[in-house]
């Protein structure tokens, strides 16, 4: 962990500014060769000093430099950062020439990495940062962020000093069974309690599997039958928000065939070839093929023809969605009504993908379906990363064993083993508790070892 | 040479440690500052109580003599938490302390390679870091291969009431004036801990009418394994439950200043354990609490005396007259020994190793309160496991550590040099990870085989306890193959037990799964052909296996980071990054495992996944 390492810290492209981050003892040196302007080996530190990234006497680019000097900085090591004007040629031209001058080429998370062995941040905060790393959009950058103040930790801390209290109670019980001056834990008291903490991690569970699939995308699909106008809603959604369609590379998310980006929201378009090909091949998408793509969709856009009556066809596929997030959408509301919408949920939305009309009133059904409001809110606490989720469905799991032991009449000294458990689990989150495993999973995430 | 091993101190610690290096056949010299002190109880009149009632079974299990001792001057037996699961049942004796100590020193003298001497010890001889004999107050040189120190509070006690200091021990015996000093000059790092005890108050003159009785258990119980109980329940002599009054507390806070430890005396450095505080803290700590509880305890059978537990106190003499004056039935109350604080050295404990041998100085041991311990019982297990670790050093064999999973002498040894002491140390259960695997039930299941192995187990107790282990897989077979039908009368009585009635046959195992259904339901269908303890073991196994699984698999994880060994001679300076408290700490202690290691406070999982790295790809390359 001796070398210094630099990387590209902000999306390739796509922001107005990108920044470049260096970190370690030569930091500072290194980039003041490459950099005119004023000296920065004689800085003070938390500075921010303009100037101009040259290659011998070429200017590369007009940049701001913040100095950022051990140990108040993420890494605990010296920082350099420096603001370039973005567009990828220049901010890699700028990494190449740091290269040159001796930084190594970061790993992706190492400077996260860094801060974690540095003892800067808990393992949530770890997690949160690689969250942000890799985030997207907006609303997940907003997320991460969420998870790097503490909040989280906050609220997983309470949750557990809560129990600590329950358990504290209870050992005290155990090891001065003659003190009638300490209450006596009851098993109802335990249950009482044991519900309001269900309530609180089923909360967070809820938020962090929403927060996912804002983070990870919202599988989407749009079906209905062919010639409904699917693609031209697609497009609309495209053309209107500059959003693009990429084919994505993956292991788990195969039936993803693009994503496209509403508002700093991600949707994950299933089988984008069915809807665009269907217009042509008729037969091509048929209900079995919908269904299919029902199972793997967390958002169903069903879209009818306001030109004419509802089909078996139709009717079926409304009533496959029933169980599903879904939004029924009448296009085509330009043309004569032949369509019966009494026979529909009334909260359908009309619009005409040919006018570009009612396109905003998809999106903003899309905002309130996933609470995406709740989201922007800053309050808002959740967990972005399939491990802590995985770890409050087991600590929820744990829980329901305290209350079958509570059931069974077992003994609350039993009981307590349970509690415990979900004492040790939420504190795995926070990095509170070590466990083995832990580590080893930092190690594969981390690359260390042999 | 003319001793192998010197125990110096004749305490609970000193006893178990002298008694199980002359059983392990080493010719032993116990050195104490008074014979008649011997096994002396000083404080409370009690043996065991929770957690320390399971640490007394497993001496008892290991081949150690406090159990059996116990069960000789008992005036009743308790078993607390029984209504609790069998993880935290324990059991506690009211000793009597002229039979206590009067029985250990019959055993501690028939013990053929044993001598005892009476002397005040106050160097030791040490040889190029190796621990070679002791130095008597006199000047006497006593050369050994390894000595063991249980001093107790004897190390440079201060006898502390009101504003008065007296450099004494508990009775008024004389104290070791210079032994700390010389371990300072030795190397080790020297703390002053502090501890308390009430008034002993004539029995006769105490107007029980207006206590409360409490009697033992209505079953009957021994410590040992190795005997059945021979009392008789309507034998037992109650202890009495009081409370404290308004007046109490009034006379305490007018009269606070007066306590030694609230201004009486200004120069107390000694730490004071928190899970016993005395009536004083209890009064300026819990003040909203209108009453706190005492309970009068008889000491013996043979003298007056009773002891207040709950009250103990520094105050001056005639602040104590009023205070006890001023509980309900003690109004005429005549005080025969009144309350104290001792302050007294301990070596802190991190210095030494799992064995229980000072990193410092080779064969030398320490055990007990000079390790800051507090308690009788904590002080006996550590002399057992400190005379058997100096006892197999000679004999050049590994030491026998017990994982925190395999019992609370292992918690406990483990807590100490691991985490250090900031207040007297005190086992509870809930410094035990993995209570549920360390019962008072199953401690001869656990430990024995240890004990055998050893050499302080005989192959009579040995194959006991084989024939126990055999017997409980044939009652578990047994209740697998035994089946009851759903006759009318097996349902009535299932009926009565509220229990759900049968359509189908079920075996006595899977009826006994059922919460509400013991064994003595059990035996209502069949007689068992097993005795009581096994079938006690049975019980439990079946109707908590779920839990005892869980703890099982906890316990593994345990195991296996507490297997992942750190060379002896790591450097830490050598780990790049470790926050500057992990590496002091990891200096301190030098942990054996990574699971010792993540058990120090002040080294977080950052440091040890650093500490891992390390090991896996550095120290093996650094060391070319």
């Amino acid at each position: 962990m001796e070398d210094t390492i630099a990387a590209i810290s902000t999306a390739l492209g796509v922001g107005a500014i990108s920044i470049i981050r260096v970190s370690g003892k030569e930091a500072i040196s290194i980039v003041n060769k490459i950099f005119k302007g004023k000296d920065l080996n004689l800085v003070s530190t938390h500075t921010i000093h303009y100037g101009h990234i040259i290659d011998n006497a070429e200017i590369i680019d007009e940049v701001l430099v913040s100095i950022m000097k051990a140990p108040k900085t993420f890494t605990v090591e010296d920082i350099v950062e420096i603001n370039a004007h973005g567009g990828i040629a220049t901010t890699h031209r700028i990494l190449e020439l740091l290269l040159k001058n001796g930084c190594r080429l970061a790993t992706p998370g190492e400077f996260t990495k860094r801060a974690f062995l540095n003892g800067r941040i808990d393992l949530l905060e770890a997690e949160s940062v690689m969250d942000l790393i890799s985030s997207k959009t907006e609303a997940t950058r907003k997320m991460a962020i969420s998870g790097v103040d503490g909040k989280l930790s906050l609220l997983i801390h309470s949750l557990r000093s809560k129990i600590i209290e329950l358990l504290a109670n209870i050992e005290v019980n155990i090891d001065y069974p003659e003190y009638e001056d300490i209450e006596e834990m009851t098993i109802e008291e335990l249950n009482k309690s044991m519900t309001s903490i269900e309530h609180e991690l089923k909360d967070i569970l809820t938020n962090s599997k929403e927060g996912k699939m804002i983070k990870e995308g919202i599988n989407t699909s749009i079906i209905g039958r062919p010639n409904v106008g699917k693609s031209s809603i697609l497009n609309r959604l495209l053309n209107e928000n500059k959003a693009i369609v990429t084919d994505i590379e993956g292991t788990t998310r195969d039936v993803v065939e693009g994503n496209i980006i509403i508002d700093g929201i991600m949707l994950n378009i299933l089988d984008t070839a069915g809807i665009r090909e269907t217009e042509n091949v008729v037969e091509q998408i048929g209900v079995r093929k919908s269904l299919e793509l029902l199972e793997q969709s967390d958002l169903v856009l069903v879209v009818l023809n306001n030109n004419e009556a509802l089909t078996e066809q139709d009717i079926d596929i409304l009533k496959q969605v029933k169980h599903k997030n879904h939004i029924v959408i009448v296009n085509k509301k330009d043309l004569e009504r032949h369509l019966d919408v009494t026979t529909l949920e009334p909260d359908y939305i009309e619009i005409s993908a040919l006018n570009d009309e009612g396109i905003e009133k998809i999106k903003n059904r899309i905002r309130e379906l996933f609470h995406l409001e709740k989201f922007e809110n800053q309050d808002m606490t959740y967990l972005t990363n399939a491990r802590s989720i995985a770890l409050v469905e087991q600590a929820l799991e744990s829980l329901k064993e305290v209350k079958r032991g509570i059931e069974q009449n077992m003994p609350i000294d039993m009981v307590e083993i349970d509690l415990k458990k979900v004492w040790n689990l939420l504190g795995e989150i926070t990095g509170e508790t070590y466990q083995d495993e832990l580590i080893e999973q930092l190690f594969s995430q981390f690359c260390l070892g042999k | 040479m003319d001793y192998e091993i010197i125990v110096v101190g004749g305490g609970h610690a000193g006893c178990e440690a002298s008694l199980a290096a002359a059983r392990k056949g080493h010719k032993t010299l116990l050195v104490t500052g008074n014979i008649k002190n011997i096994a002396d109880m000083p404080c409370n009149p009690s043996i065991g109580g929770s957690a320390k009632g399971i640490v007394v079974r497993e001496i008892d299990a290991l081949g150690g003599e406090m159990g059996k001792n116990a069960d000789k001057g008992q005036l009743q037996m308790k078993m607390l938490n029984h209504k609790k699961g069998p993880a935290v049942q324990a059991l506690r004796a009211q000793a009597d302390k002229v039979t206590y100590p009067k029985e250990m020193y019959k055993t501690l003298s028939e013990e053929k390679n044993l001598t005892i001497r009476e002397a005040m010890v106050e160097d030791l001889i040490v040889e190029n870091g190796k621990v070679k004999g002791i130095i008597l107050e006199d000047g006497t040189e006593i050369v050994s291969k390894a000595v063991i120190l249980t001093t107790g509070t004897y190390l440079k006690a201060d006898i502390m009431v009101g504003d008065t200091r007296h450099r004494e021990g508990p009775h008024g015996e004389k104290p070791s004036q210079h032994l700390s000093d010389n371990l300072k000059s030795l190397g080790f790092k020297i703390i002053r801990l502090k501890t308390g005890t009430p008034q002993r108050i004539d029995k006769n003159t105490i107007d029980f009418s207006k206590t409360k009785e409490e009697y033992g258990s209505d079953r009957k119980y021994t410590f040992s394994f190795d005997h059945e109980p021979s009392y008789n329940l309507e034998d037992q002599i109650p202890c009495h439950l009081i409370y404290t009054t308004p007046e109490t507390h009034q006379i305490i806070k007018d009269n606070l200043t007066k306590s030694s430890m609230y201004g009486g005396l200004n120069d107390i450095t000694g730490v004071g354990p928190r899970y016993c505080p005395s009536i004083e803290d209890k009064i300026v700590r819990f003040s909203d609490k209108e009453r706190h509880q005492l309970f009068l305890e008889p000491e013996s059978l043979y003298y007056d005396d009773i002891y207040i537990q709950g009250f103990s106190t520094s105050m001056p003499h005639d602040v104590q007259e009023k205070m006890v004056h001023s509980l309900p039935g003690l109004e005429n109350a005549k005080i025969l020994k009144y309350a104290y604080a001792i302050e007294y050295d301990a070596i802190y404990p991190t210095q030494l190793k799992q064995s229980l041998e000072t990193k410092l100085i080779e064969n030398l041991f320490t055990a007990g309160q000079i390790n800051g311990t507090s308690g009788y019982e904590e002080a006996a297990c550590q002399g057992l496991i400190a005379g058997i670790n100096a006892s197999l050093k000679l004999e050049g064999k590994e030491p026998l550590i017990l994982k925190r999973n395999e019992a609370y002498i292992g918690v406990l040894i483990d807590d100490l040099v691991t985490k250090g002491v900031i207040d007297p140390y005190r086992l509870l259960t809930s410094r035990a990870e993995y209570r549920l695997l360390l019962r008072h039930d199953n401690a001869d299941l656990r430990l024995r085989e240890y004990g055998y192995q050893v050499g302080l187990i005989s192959d009579v107790q040995y194959n006991k306890l084989k024939q126990k282990k055999q017997d409980i897989k044939s009652a578990i077979a047994y209740l697998k193959e035994h089946k009851i039908t759903p006759t009318e009368e097996v349902n009535q009585y299932l009926e009565q037990q509220e229990s759900a009635t049968l359509k189908d046959g079920i075996s006595l195992y899977d009826l006994l799964k059922r919460p509400e259904i013991k064994m003595e339901h059990i035996n209502h269908f069949y007689e068992l052909p097993f005795e009581n303890s096994v079938l006690e073991q049975v019980e439990i196994e079946i109707k908590y296996e779920g839990y005892i699984k869980k703890a099982l698999h906890e316990a593994d994880k345990m195991v296996d980071l507490d297997n992942k060994k750190i060379p002896e001679d790591i450097d830490y300076s050598k780990i790049h990054n470790l926050a500057s408290e992990a590496k002091q700490k990891l200096n301190e202690i030098r942990p054996t495992s990574i699971g010792q290691a993540l058990r120090i406070s002040g080294v977080n999982p950052a440091d040890i996944s650093l500490l891992m790295v390390y090991i896996k790809k550095e120290y093996f390359h650094d060391r070319g």
